[in-house]
């Protein structure tokens, strides 16, 4: 590189999508600027395809997503692909670009969203709905898929959302369903084809609706019944398929791994290396959707995990490591992976950042040679205040198992706990609620009891009890199950905050709740149907934006659209549903089948306790992938 | 061993605050393998010190920092090392060994020199459409005749007052005894050398709005483009008034 001279650099780099006049006024620009540390730059004309990947959130959030680094880096990886991100501007960047009609743009370019031939959103939370109708209204883009012209990009969906892709079917042109890594090649080439061949956008998605994994929402009609449940579904083309199936990676240790991600220049949720240890859970607690949806547990290979390790400390010059999965703790490598990685990394004056472990001798150990004991805090998700509701839940956690966790990290030297509770699971009693009370007690209780009055840092302990809503969601046990009230919630988390005034060790206790209003829209979202998807769209244009960000979440607007769109919140959120219902996603196939969820609906209301996939299959319907957990041998004694 | 390192911020990266610049650079001494020595105690961090923070907006091709290695080839491999790890629009310019009793470049900051332009109209706006045509940085002349002139005016008076007003107090400052060159450059940019120290640093743009004031043009601070040139230290002798020394330079002189 040779040294420009001082004022006239900007002819030669890239040129930025916004003037230095916006850039100065918005916050934190460098999010809108690109130029990141691996960010990949090509050279467009030498690419066939482009793509725009979106994660409809703030740059910080987005940034933080494992999920499109992993597709980034594999679509950058094929020469004739040029993958770019784009996040939400922020709402002052939003005002500003409504007002002088900018179009939205990709990072890497600069260029218009507009002028690629894909945007792909991952959808990883339903607040964030209104977020990706600013990204396509910034963009230019028609709203309804059914409206677009040959010359808007192919709108693509997925992530966890996607599962029920219905409340916001009309705005996507297709759904990938399940992980990214095993289609996309595939459908690219398609689309490929179909351009040499001439083909129209619906000759592509005509093409495209016969991969595994890909659903063409304006194909497929949704009909109902009278009560207004789903009667079923009408497809347009007869060599369409009735039921898309998840994709899913068989090994996971030989799939993509982003090994060198893009590095952000702000602090941003996630800063740091994270390394996929496994997918999928085994424990299959019931109101747990990702427990479902990304069954089998797979396992990635520790040794490649230590290479990957290294190679993306030195390609990313992180200073922290992380590692992730739904159960870190079931990983059966995560002894020798720890081991090596508190070694390297001390070496390397990197930090480990452990994910919630179960709390244990094990785990204590390793977590005091990689934190501050004094100032870190060991966080329990009991979830339920009482054993039968654990059990309803099918949360394997015994108050035994906790307070005996609790004691060995006081006994570290720990002095601050967080708990972790829902409210509202079904069954619940006011005597479940107050057992979150009496657990926090007992928790304080057993800190006075094991620490000699001497020792005590600061003579106290912390207890910081939380509770969230508890929200159906589709593919869990709990899909059929009634969401409570606003006021119900309210009335549940007032009774909490009592019992827990009432402890003796209240003092030590300090309890925080959730926002019932929000969790009352995101349970309509979540077991929404087609229709729903006219609230969003008027909501949107009433001003919604940012939704998952309570200064921004304005309540009174999504009611009054709900009422003028004619849609009842509780027709989706407080009516139980019979066992025959017919739901929106049924369509869908994730791998668990259905009559495996409703065995464990019954169950749950009998209060019976299912084993975990290592201890004994339930048959869930996942072994037929033939993969990961379903193929080992069963272990009777595995907690 | 000190090293002291000069480098260039311009492009895009002058929107990368100095916080997240320093983040950047304790994750580039990693990438370029740097063996750089940390702090003790439970979480070590680099030793890494900047010299002035520069403000976002601002290009500069005199910043600096200084860092303590354990090991090290050469200055020049330190160079080539980081320059394989750099961003566009960050660059090292160069690497220096200092004698151990240098004082830290922080600490060393006396002045900083710069060069103010201003941009041109379409600079400023974004054409509607964005791409090719939006934020072309193009420097057009100030609309102030005799710019030189008017220049010489403004520093020769005897007091340069300006009131500064912050949360918790107004302030009368004189900018005069802070201000050590001024003048018009060919292309009709405004060059200063002003002091930069921790006690009584002199933003660029004070100076110009106070100058502008003078000259009675009427210039939105976001019309001027600013550019840091250079950091000095004041190597004065007894008897001299000041001696600027660049900060790449000071070793020279211990």
């Amino acid at each position: 590189m040779t040294r420009p001279c001082a004022g006239d650099t900007e002819q030669k780099m890239r040129k930025l999508a916004l003037s230095d006049e916006i850039l100065m006024r918005v916050e934190k620009p460098a999010r809108y600027i690109g130029n990141e540390i691996n960010a990949v730059i090509k050279d467009k004309e030498k690419v066939a395809i482009r793509f725009a990947m979106c994660f409809p959130d703030v740059y910080e959030i987005g940034m933080s997503h494992l999920g499109i680094q992993i597709l980034y880096s594999m679509f950058n990886e094929w020469e004739d692909v040029w993958c770019e991100r784009v996040y939400s501007p922020w709402v002052d960047l939003d005002q500003i670009m409504r007002e002088r009609h900018l179009p939205l743009f990709a990072l890497e370019s600069q260029e218009p969203v507009r002028d690629m031939d894909f945007l792909g959103i991952t959808i990883q939370y339903e607040m964030c709905y209104t977020n990706i109708l600013q990204i396509l209204d910034l963009a230019r883009i028609p709203f309804l898929a059914a409206e677009r012209g040959e010359d808007v990009p192919i709108v693509i969906g997925g992530g966890p959302c996607a599962y029920n892709p219905e409340p916001i079917a009309d705005f996507f042109d297709l759904f990938y369903i399940g992980e990214g890594e095993t289609q996309y090649r595939a459908l690219l080439d398609r689309y490929l084809e179909n351009r040499a061949r001439g083909g129209t956008r619906l000759d592509f998605l005509r093409s495209a609706a016969k991969l595994p994994g890909i659903y063409v929402p304006q194909f497929y009609e949704e009909l109902y019944h009278a009560d207004g449940t789903v009667r079923g579904r009408k497809k347009r083309y007869a060599d369409i398929p009735d039921k898309i199936t998840k994709e899913l990676v068989l090994d996971v240790t030989k799939t993509h791994y982003p090994l060198k991600p893009v590095v952000p220049f702000i602090k941003v949720t996630q800063d740091r290396v994270v390394l996929e240890i496994q997918r999928g859970c085994i424990r299959g607690c019931r109101f747990c959707q990702a427990g479902q949806l990304y069954r089998p547990v797979r396992e990635r290979d520790a040794d490649r995990l230590k290479e990957y390790a290294a190679r993306m400390l030195a390609n990313t010059g992180h200073e922290e490591i992380s590692l992730s999965s739904l159960s870190s703790s079931d990983y059966t490598q995560l002894d020798e992976l720890l081991n090596f990685l508190i070694e390297d990394c001390g070496r390397r004056h990197v930090n480990i950042s452990l994910p919630s472990l179960r709390i244990d001798a094990f785990s204590l150990d390793v977590m005091s040679k990689v934190q501050d004991v004094k100032k870190s805090s060991l966080t329990f998700a009991p979830e339920a205040g009482s054993q039968r509701l654990r059990n309803v839940i099918n949360k394997g956690l015994t108050e035994e198992a906790i307070l005996h966790g609790a004691a060995l990290a006081f006994e570290g030297g720990w002095t601050r706990v967080k708990l972790y509770f829902m409210l509202g699971l079904p069954t619940e009693t006011e005597e479940d609620i107050r057992g979150i009370g009496d657990l926090s007690n007992k928790i304080a209780a057993v800190f006075f009891e094991t620490v000699p009055k001497e020792k005590r840092v600061n003579g106290k302990v912390q207890i910081v009890t939380s509770t969230s809503f508890f929200i159906p969601k589709p593919f869990t046990p709990f899909q059929w199950a009634r969401m409570c009230t606003k006021e119900e919630f309210l009335d549940k988390a007032y009774l909490t905050k009592q019992g827990i005034m009432e402890q003796l060790n209240q003092k030590s206790i300090k309890y925080n709740w959730h926002e019932a209003d929000v969790s009352v829209l995101e349970g309509v979202f979540a077991r929404g149907d087609r229709r729903v998807s006219k609230v969003i769209l008027e909501a949107y244009r009433r001003g919604c934006l940012f939704d998952s960000w309570s200064e921004y979440f304005h309540n009174d607007i999504w009611l009054q659209c709900f009422a003028d769109c004619g849609l009842d919140i509780g027709f989706y959120t407080t009516r139980e549903r019979a066992e025959d219902e017919i739901f929106p996603w049924d369509f869908i196939d994730c791998g668990v089948t259905k009559e495996f969820l409703l065995r464990e609906w019954k169950k749950a209301k009998e209060e019976t306790v299912s084993p975990n996939c290592k201890k004994q299959c339930q048959g869930c319907g996942a072994s037929r992938f033939g993969v990961g957990i379903c193929r080992e041998k069963k272990t009777e004694s595995y907690v | 061993m000190k090293i002291r390192i000069k480098f260039a911020k311009y492009g895009a990266m002058k929107f990368i605050g100095h916080l997240d610049m320093m983040r950047y650079f304790q994750k580039a001494v990693r990438r370029a393998d740097i063996d750089i020595r940390y702090s003790e105690g439970f979480s070590p961090h680099q030793i890494m010190s900047f010299a002035a923070p520069l403000g976002v907006g601002i290009e500069s091709y005199g910043e600096y920092m200084d860092i303590e290695v354990l090991s090290m080839t050469s200055a020049e491999d330190i160079k080539l090392a980081l320059n394989g790890v750099m961003a566009e629009g960050v660059e090292i310019l160069s690497v220096n060994v200092m004698p151990d009793n240098v004082k830290n470049a922080m600490a060393s900051v006396a002045a900083a020199s710069y060069r103010i332009r201003k941009k041109s109209e379409d600079a400023r706006t974004a054409a509607a459409g964005g791409g090719e045509d939006a934020a072309d940085d193009t420097a057009e002349e100030f609309p102030i005749t005799d710019l030189g002139g008017k220049l010489q005016a403004f520093w020769s008076q005897e007091h340069i007052l300006y009131t500064k007003e912050t949360k918790k107090s107004v302030q009368e400052i004189d900018l005069k005894q802070g201000i050590y060159e001024l003048s018009a450059e060919p292309d009709g940019a405004v060059r200063m050398l002003v002091n930069a120290s921790s006690g009584g640093n002199i933003k660029p743009m004070t100076v110009m709005e106070q100058f502008f004031r003078f000259a009675g043009a009427d210039i939105p601070q976001a019309a001027c483009q600013v550019i840091r040139l250079e950091t000095y230290a004041d190597m004065a002798a007894d008897g001299e008034a000041h001696r600027f020394v660049p900060l790449a330079d000071v070793g020279k002189y211990s």
